[in-house]
């Protein structure tokens, strides 16, 4: 179980925070003390998932490592609106790389980190290295599976939007099928994003056997925090992958933006899991199960799907993928339906 | 100052950078009005309350519901709770079991003794108060709160009215409503039983009272035109009700037919079920169009209450009645058939609904009275300066809770005119509507049901037919409140802020937008579980 049912029932778990819950039972966001380690004033979009959930993610890796830890950041959305020179966001020692070299530049702080606490020189000082899908999936991917083969002592933390956004929303490998971006087929009988063979990184990394990998969204804070908690407690490489929703991207309102998050998980288009060494451990269970239709009518990317004529072929298909993970993950609580 | 290569700025924090400016409209926070609140003829804080009883905190809870309302423990018990048909959690599960958690509360303060808040100053005005019933008792608590002297006269020989004399024992145990009526009189009310008012100008005059609010009630039993032999034993509802609160019980013996489809006829069915009769109801519509409500009637059943529907009764004899089927015509009303049968009957309650006495009222001028009731304005005063009324004796509703609602209102007008001014009640804020939720937060928790008597127990004795919650149970129950419209400090627009643009004030504080940064995005409205937040267009 990733997150602690307790006796209450006004909001059980599910908010942030509640002044009827035991001080230890609340998140790290309820906390008057957050670090807010992306601060205000950040250049994202209204409603972007990505600065909340990199702040959802770096204040609990905060929490866990004491303070003491560095971020290194890929080139991307993340890194183009926290740092415009000279000003930055960032309230913790951060750094950032190229677009595709993160999880080396992490891993020699890594190393270095070692070899001066060989020489007494420092404490103990944890390591965290972020990027968008662009930077993980794409372009960093070669780094990134050096980082996990070596097992290198880093958290990897991948903020997926499903594109290059702030570049005018072109398509990654973490694009899913059907969307529309900048890159696939405007028009003709199958607009969007093709049906591929798929990247689902997290799948990769546990093909590499590394102490852990999860993934999660930010409709749900407590499972986040939770997950990061847990590979903060934990030595080698480690994997987190979040979906953070783009309203620029996907089409969306900026208030939907969690909404949209809570639906990918709801309708099982994004499976919410962890895994240790290479073997899943747990899902999080749907609770409210939806049709891939209620996450995809309210996003643009979409819309095609949805004209005179719906693709009813192509719905169909993204149902049918969705419930594949349910199957594959065990997304449905079997005792509770 | 020397900079490394390439360095030609110190470094910034973003905070340099104003990101209010990009926002076309803001999030304010707001308290919106809950259902439950808005239905309530009492007009209770109900989500105001169940805030502090969330907690534990049930002596806060008390003092916040006896601001509107000082008899919990009755309420507990008698009212029939439409603010549960108007909660928002029933869309969800079952609403929040709010009358339970009023009983609990009502039954802990008589428990831990606490006492009703004594007025900081007096006013030095006399106000007279006519009846003790729920009406009554409310003004004199909500009269002496406001600091002003209340002198009570009541025509009957106790406190409570038709609390006493109209609600049985099996729903409403004596000690409690003493309790509770005790308390009232605690606060310093003058109160004079066995003295009936019969010139309400007279006794204002003698008294030298400065205002008179009147709630007489209605106890004159309306009488249908039954022929009826001599033999025939016919009482009404109300007289019987009364008298079983003296020595002499009646007797009514063992076949008792109950005329009437309201309330009363059903608490008079199933008072006459616990003295060891068998009563049938009689009606002459259908169980839809019964006015009785459905629980109550439910519980009769339960008892083994037979009804009889679509009945009229033409003939009254020694030990029969001569009934005549009716049948609902197109626009549902009764017309009958011409069909007749008998029925055995040793007794027959009329249970037909009340007049008021009126007498008390006789040459007082500028009153108004139309259809046995006295006419009244929004602020409950009568046609005669000074004289105020309310309860049963206007035109209104007829329940208890109604009676407390009108007494609360007519003292908060009675005060505002003693000191020369007008009340003005405050402006109704908007409703938090169930599409205002974010249900999504709130975990499924299905009702507490409150224990019942056991059924044999409740068919031979006056033991109170519903149980109250314990602690545990009534702590859940209130925590089950999903707190429409009002902020409960869940953190919510706290944690979801992308901008951190929401400053958490500290507990009890709520919260403030940073407008500075505040992009308008408007993801805290949307995750807002209760609908507290809204936004607004911005000025450009």
């Amino acid at each position: 179980m990733s997150f602690q049912p307790v006796h209450f029932y006004q909001t059980g778990t599910f908010t942030v925070g509640n002044r009827l819950l035991a001080e230890e039972e609340r998140s790290v966001q309820a906390n008057m003390e957050r670090t807010n380690s992306l601060n205000s004033g950040h250049r994202a979009c209204q409603g972007c998932g990505e600065a909340l959930g990199a702040r959802y993610a770096i204040d609990a890796a905060m929490k866990a490592a004491s303070g003491r830890l560095i971020a290194a950041n890929a080139t991307g959305c993340l890194e183009v609106f926290s740092t415009p020179y000279p000003e930055t966001s960032w309230q913790i020692p951060w750094i950032h790389s190229l677009f595709g070299n993160t999880a080396a530049v992490a891993t020699g702080i890594a190393a270095a980190i070692k070899v001066k606490r060989k020489k007494g020189q420092m404490g103990d000082v944890r390591v965290v290295a972020q990027g968008g899908d662009g930077g993980t999936t794409d372009i960093g991917f070669g780094c990134l599976s050096g980082m996990f083969e070596r097992n290198d002592d880093v958290l990897y933390i991948c903020y997926d939007n499903g594109g290059y956004m702030n570049t005018g929303v072109q398509r990654s490998s973490a694009t899913p099928p059907a969307a529309r971006t900048a890159t696939t087929m405007p028009v003709g009988p199958e607009p969007g994003n093709a049906f591929g063979q798929g990247k689902f990184v997290p799948l990769i990394a546990m093909a590499h056997e590394i102490p852990y990998v999860a993934t999660a969204t930010v409709a749900d804070l407590r499972d986040l925090e939770y997950k990061v908690t847990k590979a903060m407690g934990i030595r080698g490489a480690r994997y987190i992958h979040i979906l953070v929703p783009c309203p620029l991207g996907w089409g969306a309102a900026s208030e939907d933006t969690i909404k949209l998050a809570r639906l990918a998980k709801e309708t099982g288009i994004f499976p919410v899991f962890e895994a240790e060494r290479g073997d899943l451990t747990s899902s999080l269970k749907i609770r409210r199960q939806q049709p891939v239709e209620e996450y995809l009518k309210l996003q643009k990317r979409y819309a095609h799907l949805f004209g005179k004529k719906p693709a009813v072929e192509t719905i169909a298909r993204l149902q049918a993928a969705a419930d594949k993970n349910i199957r594959r993950y065990g997304l449905l609580d079997e005792e509770a339906n | 100052m020397e900079k490394p290569f390439a360095i030609t700025l110190d470094p910034g924090s973003s905070l340099a950078n104003h990101t209010g400016s990009w926002r076309t409209s803001r999030p304010v926070y707001l308290d919106r009005l809950p259902p439950c609140n808005k239905q309530c003829p009492a007009g209770e804080d109900i989500q105001g309350w169940l805030f502090h009883a969330e907690s534990g905190d049930y002596e806060s809870a008390w003092r916040h519901l006896t601001k509107d309302n000082p008899f919990p423990a009755i309420m507990g018990r008698v009212c029939y709770h439409t603010c549960e048909g108007a909660c928002n959690r029933g869309q969800l599960d079952a609403p929040v079991g709010i009358n339970s958690v009023e009983h609990f509360l009502g039954d802990e303060a008589l428990k831990q003794g606490w006492k009703l808040t004594p007025p900081a100053t007096e006013s030095g005005k006399h106000v007279l108060v006519v009846g003790a019933g729920p009406s009554g008792m409310s003004a004199a608590y909500h009269l002496r709160r406001l600091g002003h002297s209340v002198t009570l006269y009541e025509a009957g020989p106790l406190l409570g009215g038709m609390m006493r004399f109209g609600i049985p024992k099996y729903r409403l145990p004596r000690d409690i409503l003493e309790a509770e009526m005790q308390r009232v009189v605690d606060l310093g009310v003058t109160v004079k039983l066995n003295s009936k008012v019969d010139n309400i100008l007279t006794t204002m005059t003698e008294g030298k009272f400065d205002a008179a609010f009147l709630a007489v009630g209605a106890h004159i039993g309306k009488r249908a035109t039954i022929p009826a032999g001599d033999a025939a034993k016919i009482i009404d509802a109300i007289s019987l009700l009364r008298s079983m609160e003296g020595e002499d019980k009646p007797l009514l013996g063992r076949r008792v037919v109950v005329y009437g489809g309201g309330n009363t006829a059903i608490d008079v069915a199933r008072t006459a079920k616990r003295m060891g009769a068998e009563p049938l109801i009689v009606y002459r519509r259908t169980r839809e169009k019964m006015p009785a409500h459905d629980f109550e009637l439910e519980e009769a059943l339960q008892e083994g209450i037979m009804v009889k529907w679509l009945s009229t009764i033409k003939q009254a004899h020694e030990s029969s009645l001569t009934i005549e089927k009716m049948a609902l015509d197109s626009k549902g009303f009764p017309q009958p058939t011409g069909e007749f049968e008998t029925i055995e009957a040793d007794s027959l309650v009329l249970a037909l609904g009340q007049d008021v006495d009126l007498g008390l009222l006789e040459g007082v001028p500028g009153l108004k009275v139309i259809d046995g009731v006295v006419e009244v304005g929004a602020n409950m005063m009568t046609g005669h300066p000074g004289i105020f009324a309310g309860g049963d004796m206007v035109p209104a509703e007829r329940n208890v809770t109604v009676g407390i609602g009108h007494g609360k209102q007519a003292a908060r007008h009675i005060d505002g005119w003693l000191r020369g001014e007008q009340y003005f009640p405050p402006v109704q804020r908007e409703v938090a509507t169930f599409e205002k939720l974010n249900t999504w937060y709130y975990a499924d928790a299905p009702k507490t049901v409150r224990p019942m008597l056991d059924i044999i127990r409740r068919q031979s004795t006056f033991d109170e037919v519903q149980g109250g919650l314990d602690e545990s149970n009534a702590l859940f129950e209130a925590r089950r409140c999903l707190s429409c419209g009002n902020c409960f400090e869940c953190d919510n627009c706290y944690g979801v802020c992308p901008d951190n643009a929401v400053i958490k004030l500290g507990p009890g504080k709520r919260f403030e937008f940073n407008y500075d940064y505040c992009k308008g995005c408007g993801m805290c409205v949307a995750e807002c579980p209760c609908g507290a937040i809204k936004m607004e267009a911005e000025e450009i």
